[in-house]
């Protein structure tokens, strides 16, 4: 007996639509959320995450509108990310149907965000999203572990070690780390597995790995890094990898599967 | 049936997914309502004390006994489960719950916590609640559990009135995945979040209300 490594799709939605870009920077259509997400859930993914990539309010609005019909209709669970700011962002997607909240940026400017929505709601609704990066090469700045934290999908440096970054999120209260791998998301070469074991070294809360998965033999090797879950998107939306066969490979390889 | 809203959580899902085992319900924190209903949810999820809070707000703790001193069905979910035991143990805060079953929550002691995801469970023969879905995996999410379940029954209660315990395990460290007591019946991980198998247990509760 023993938990089963979770394989989760992200959906990056913008206004009611599934986009996702090659790292971040073109976007690309892929279809109606809802629909996805049944798909999904038919195909066998252990949760479903949402990031709300939208830039107004309207869009905002209907992400909340999916969400609500997604949690009518899907009996996994949902993730939610994207534009979270407060407390009360988190309660409207929870009223919607969302079961965890995901934050980045907002809890970078303001780390008591963490803290405030792990006392309101628990720790296990809040999975803190970190972008990550090893500094570049000719960077003005160092961190201890050699990876930062960045903003605005990997393109500004926030200053951060990564490592102690997450660590400190579990510390005020994160339930769950999504570690998004900024040097290989996009690459299709395979997951982050050195940045994988760093964070996994120092925390205690589950850690979902993501970016880089190209193919069904990247996954194994990432949880053999610490991974817990893995998530991906394009690779789903598109079709290049369906979720039973990701869950094939992480069987082959000596891993429990639902 | 009537699913009690004491400002918990995400109370949607769990009524969507009685709906879809079949049951007609009312999502209210109205006592007389939640008396009358053939069936009472009971979800939770968050802090234990701030669940007890909340029960405690609408008098839910008082419903619950009642219904259960009639043998009338009540299944709690998540913290719903555990605030049906004697206290809940967290950030060494210590919380009386309901007290319906003996035993304390507290801490899990596993490598990784929260303990999240899909797991198996360990079913003792005779489970009604786990017909046909004994060998399925339920969607956890908890930091805490009960590690001993120290009810005491009489010998002389028929077999098939004993409890039935189902057990999970997480990084070495074993816990109450489920309990089915006469008319209480509880599970720590969420049927309405567990797809298929959630789904079939939820259907198992409901078809056993009168």
């Amino acid at each position: 007996m023993s938990l089963s490594v979770r394989v989760i799709p992200c959906l990056d939605v913008d206004a009611g639509r599934v986009v996702k870009g090659i790292n971040f920077k073109e976007l690309r259509d892929a279809g109606d959320p809802v629909e996805l997400a049944r798909t999904y859930d038919a195909e066998g993914a252990d949760e479903l995450t949402f990031l709300d990539i939208s830039a107004s309010h309207e869009g905002r609005a209907t992400t909340l509108e999916i969400v609500s019909a997604t949690a009518e209709q899907v009996f996994i669970p949902l993730t939610v990310g994207g534009g979270i700011r407060s407390v009360d962002d988190v309660d409207r997607m929870l009223r919607a149907g969302a079961d965890k909240i995901a934050v980045n940026t907002a809890a970078i400017h303001r780390p008591e965000l963490v803290a405030e929505i792990a006392d309101r709601f628990g720790n296990q609704v809040l999975v803190l999203s970190v972008d990550a990066r090893r500094v570049p090469a000719g960077a003005e700045h160092r961190t201890d572990s050699g990876f930062e934290v960045t903003t605005h999908g990997g393109r500004k440096s926030a200053g951060l070690d990564a490592i102690a970054w997450a660590v400190r999120a579990a510390e005020l209260g994160a339930g769950e780390i999504l570690l998004n791998a900024m040097d290989a998301d996009g690459t299709t070469a395979g997951f982050d597995l050195e940045l994988i074991r760093a964070v996994r070294r120092e925390v205690t809360i589950p850690v979902i790995a993501s970016g880089g998965a190209g193919a069904v033999e990247h996954f194994p090797p990432a949880v053999e890094a610490g991974a817990d879950a893995v998530l991906a998107a394009t690779v789903f939306h598109f079709g290049t990898l369906r979720i039973a066969d990701v869950k094939r490979s992480l069987s082959d390889a000596g891993y429990p599967v639902r | 049936m009537v699913v009690l809203d004491y400002g918990s959580g995400n109370l949607r899902s769990a009524v969507r997914a009685v709906e879809r085992a079949g049951a007609t319900v009312t999502l209210t924190s109205d006592l007389d309502l939640a008396m009358e209903a053939d069936g009472l949810l009971v979800p939770g999820v968050g802090a234990y004390a701030a669940c007890m809070k909340g029960l405690r707000a609408i008098r839910g703790e008082r419903v619950i006994s009642r219904r259960l001193a009639g043998g009338r069905p009540v299944l709690g979910i998540c913290v719903g489960m555990q605030i049906l035991f004697e206290r809940g143990i967290e950030h060494g805060v210590e919380t009386e719950g309901c007290g319906e079953w003996p035993g304390v929550v507290e801490r899990l002691q596993a490598p990784i916590v929260p303990h999240m995801g899909w797991n198996t469970v360990d079913v003792p023969e005779g489970s009604r609640l786990f017909a046909g879905i004994e060998d399925e995996r339920f969607y956890f999410v908890h930091s805490y559990g009960v590690r001993d379940w120290t009810l005491v029954t009489n010998d002389r209660t028929p077999a098939s009135l004993q409890p039935r315990v189902v057990w999970a395990e997480h990084g070495g460290d074993r816990f109450v995945a489920a309990a089915e007591n006469g008319p209480l019946s509880a599970t720590q991980f969420h049927p309405e979040k567990s797809g298929d198998a959630g789904a079939v247990l939820l259907k198992n509760w409901v078809s056993s209300l009168v």
